[in-house]
């Protein structure tokens, strides 16, 4: 098995000190922005990335997808204790988890949450273990017509899995391609969108409006709710742990469907999010008491946790191997590996060995060192959530604005980080969604590179993007997910 | 009608509405430059526009079917976008730090985080002055440890960081 023994080498790359001290550091700061109100994993990785510029890559991505664990299991922490969810997919998590604290039983909720995120993410990265080799692989035979379909897909995928409105992601989503095309174009040295100003020849960076997008929209929204956050008091013993362990087996079943579902849909780009909505509807619609679902059930706890963690870490199946982020986090990742001067992509399976693997073999370890980290310090990290909001607000803002100005050590990009924040705030008012715009904010220039490429090989015949079965499929079913909003509204309406 | 700070301090269909304007006029701002560089099909293959001019059509497209809903679903603008009271607050945050942000530039990094975070503590907060200047000095000597020493990454400095020779 080839990929057995890469990912030996792998451990043996990321089991230096270094890197483990980088990993322990990593989760305790991803817990920390996970539990925060306005840092989420995109944009405290974005923050964190520029600590990272002088480090050796793999040592960089160690310490940064660590931060996303981190990031992830501290999400569940907040949605339990105090009914604020983290993040968008820790939402389904309240259900049952919150009122399990409100009844005392705190300490199972969040043993349970922890162990099932363990064991989602631990199914999703050996399904990168062994899918991501192949796909890499079979996609070096990609041309500009594929990876132009896959971008596509990727896109279309948003307005078809979306909850919110079509329409509302589709603006948001050519926001972020007309953001993209803004400055030098590459191929024609022409200047687009500049409107004669200089400072806008570099473009808007995309790693600048993650940070206001979600960090300072997301501080005013939580402005809304008033100053103060009131919350459970939880006690983590190892009694209570060990009690727990011993009641999750009996939903081995809802875990492995949830993880299914998960990895299913972390493939798929935004899939957290409607993954872990999925699989509580699903644990709810197969178990036997059905109507106690939403009252502190432990099994609505696992089932959401354990398919946001696999679809979280699923979510970098597609990057690694395609250079096609599945979430907005990473989308940033990527974004470290370009400025580390790798190139994302099946190319990477074959120039960097050390790195690909290595970063594999620190997704399982950086989970253990997850699991443990957090059921040891959840005391600590609920009493930072304790500080009331006077000083946590403006402390976040500095941290943004340190995060804005060293990306390129600009203050223009602090102002503009602002304008984002208040986009932000706006467009999660309104219910546009901002995953679309940051994807295409990433991808918009190669998303136009490989159009502009496939449209010189065929002279301009869209044609192109059917001419064999591979893109020809892709493309289809990316049409599909396209209309697909319209297909099932049309579907309702002719059954009435 | 509501009273005091709980009454509607703006509706979401005004709201609404502003977005998908300023979302349109984007679009022909974008369609109107790309048609400058060129939309066309030269020799050479697609000139610079011929990409941003079918974006710039789609971000119109969907502006203009937006800014339709909000007549369309009546119900739904006519609810409250946010309340007196959030949109105070609201401001209360986004002042600051526009000014903040501002004093960057001009006092360096670090002076202007110090007067941010502690005078942000004593008017909304309602701390002590020793406490709000205890807490923001704590945490800006951490930043300076973190960023300045340990990971060497400098950020903006002014002229009191050039007074004490640390710039």
């Amino acid at each position: 098995m080839a990929e057995i023994n890469a990912l030996l080498n792998g451990f043996a790359v990321a089991l230096t000190p270094f890197n483990l001290l980088l990993m322990l550091i990593g989760i305790v700061l991803g817990v920390l922005i996970g539990v925060l109100p306005g840092l989420g994993g995109a944009n405290g990785v974005a923050i964190l990335l520029p600590l990272t510029f002088s480090m050796p890559p793999t040592s960089a991505i160690i310490m940064l997808s660590c931060i996303y664990w981190g990031a992830l299991f501290g999400g569940a922490i907040t949605s339990i204790l105090f009914n604020i969810p983290g993040e968008p997919w820790s939402v389904a998590t309240t259900f049952d988890g919150y009122p399990l604290a409100q009844k005392g039983r705190a300490g199972a909720a969040l043993t349970a949450a922890f162990t099932s995120s363990f064991v989602g993410a631990f199914v999703a990265v050996v399904l990168i273990t062994f899918l991501s080799p192949v796909i890499a692989s079979f996609a070096l035979e990609f041309g500009p017509a594929e990876f132009f379909s896959v971008y596509l897909l990727t896109f279309c995928a948003f307005v078809g899995t979306s909850s919110e409105n079509a329409m509302k992601t589709i603006a948001s989503m050519m926001l972020g391609f007309a953001l993209a095309a803004v400055g030098l174009d590459t191929v024609t040295g022409q200047l687009r969108l500049t409107f004669g100003f200089t400072s806008m020849l570099q473009g808007f960076d995309f790693l600048i409006a993650v940070i206001g997008l979600f960090g300072i929209g997301e501080i005013l929204l939580t402005l809304e709710e008033g100053l103060e956050f009131k919350g459970v008091h939880a006690k983590l013993d190892t009694r209570v742990v060990l009690e727990t362990w011993k009641e999750l087996p009996r939903y081995w079943a809802t875990s492995l469907r949830s993880a299914a579902v998960g990895c299913f849909m972390g493939i798929v780009p935004g899939g957290a999010t409607p993954a872990s909505f999925m699989s509580y509807g699903v644990a709810r619609r197969m178990s036997r008491d059905r109507e106690k679902f939403g009252t502190g059930m432990v099994e609505g706890v696992v089932a959401p946790e354990t398919a946001a963690h696999a679809a979280g870490t699923a979510a970098l199946l597609p990057m690694l191997t395609l250079g096609v982020p599945g979430s907005p986090t990473a989308a940033v990742l990527l974004g470290g590996l370009l400025i580390w001067g790798l190139q994302p992509g099946p190319l990477l399976f074959v120039e960097q060995p050390d790195f690909v693997w290595g970063l594999i073999a620190s997704m399982y370890l950086g989970n253990i060192a997850g699991l443990i980290v957090v059921l040891t310090t959840v005391p600590l990290f609920a009493a930072i959530l304790r500080i009331p909001f006077a000083i946590i607000a403006p402390v976040i803002m500095v941290i943004c604005a340190i995060g804005a100005y060293t990306v390129h050590s600009s203050m223009l990009d602090v102002y503009l980080m602002v304008v984002f924040g208040i986009v932000g705030y706006l467009f999660r008012k309104l219910g546009y969604p901002l995953a679309p715009l940051v994807l295409a904010l990433v991808l918009g220039d190669r998303a136009e590179a490989s159009f502009r490429q496939s449209m010189l090989l065929s002279e301009g015949n869209l044609s192109i993007f059917f001419s064999n079965y591979l893109v020809g499929s892709l493309t289809g079913l990316a049409l599909l997910l396209l209309f697909w909003p319209l297909i099932s509204t049309t579907k309702r309406l002719l059954k009435r | 009608m509501e009273t005091g700070d709980d009454r509607s301090a703006a509706k979401r269909g005004t709201l609404e509405g502003i977005t998908a304007v300023a979302m349109l006029l984007l679009g022909v701002l974008v369609i109107v430059d790309s048609v400058r560089v060129g939309i066309r099909w030269v020799d050479d293959g697609p000139q610079a526009g011929y990409f941003p001019f079918y974006v710039g059509v789609l971000l119109c497209l969907s502006s203009v079917w937006n800014f339709a809903m909000t007549f369309v679903d009546t119900a739904s603008s006519q609810k409250s976008f946010v309340s007196v009271a959030s949109i105070k607050l609201i401001f209360a945050m986004l002042l600051p730090t526009v000014v903040y942000v501002a004093l960057i530039g001009w006092m360096g990094f670090y002076v202007s985080s110090i007067l941010f975070i502690g005078l942000f503590m004593v008017w909304l907060g309602k701390y002590s002055w020793t406490k709000s200047i205890l807490v923001s000095g704590t945490v800006i000597v951490c930043i300076f440890l973190m960023f300045e020493i340990w990971f060497r990454v400098p950020l903006p400095k002014g002229p009191l960081e050039a007074l004490l020779g640390l710039a």
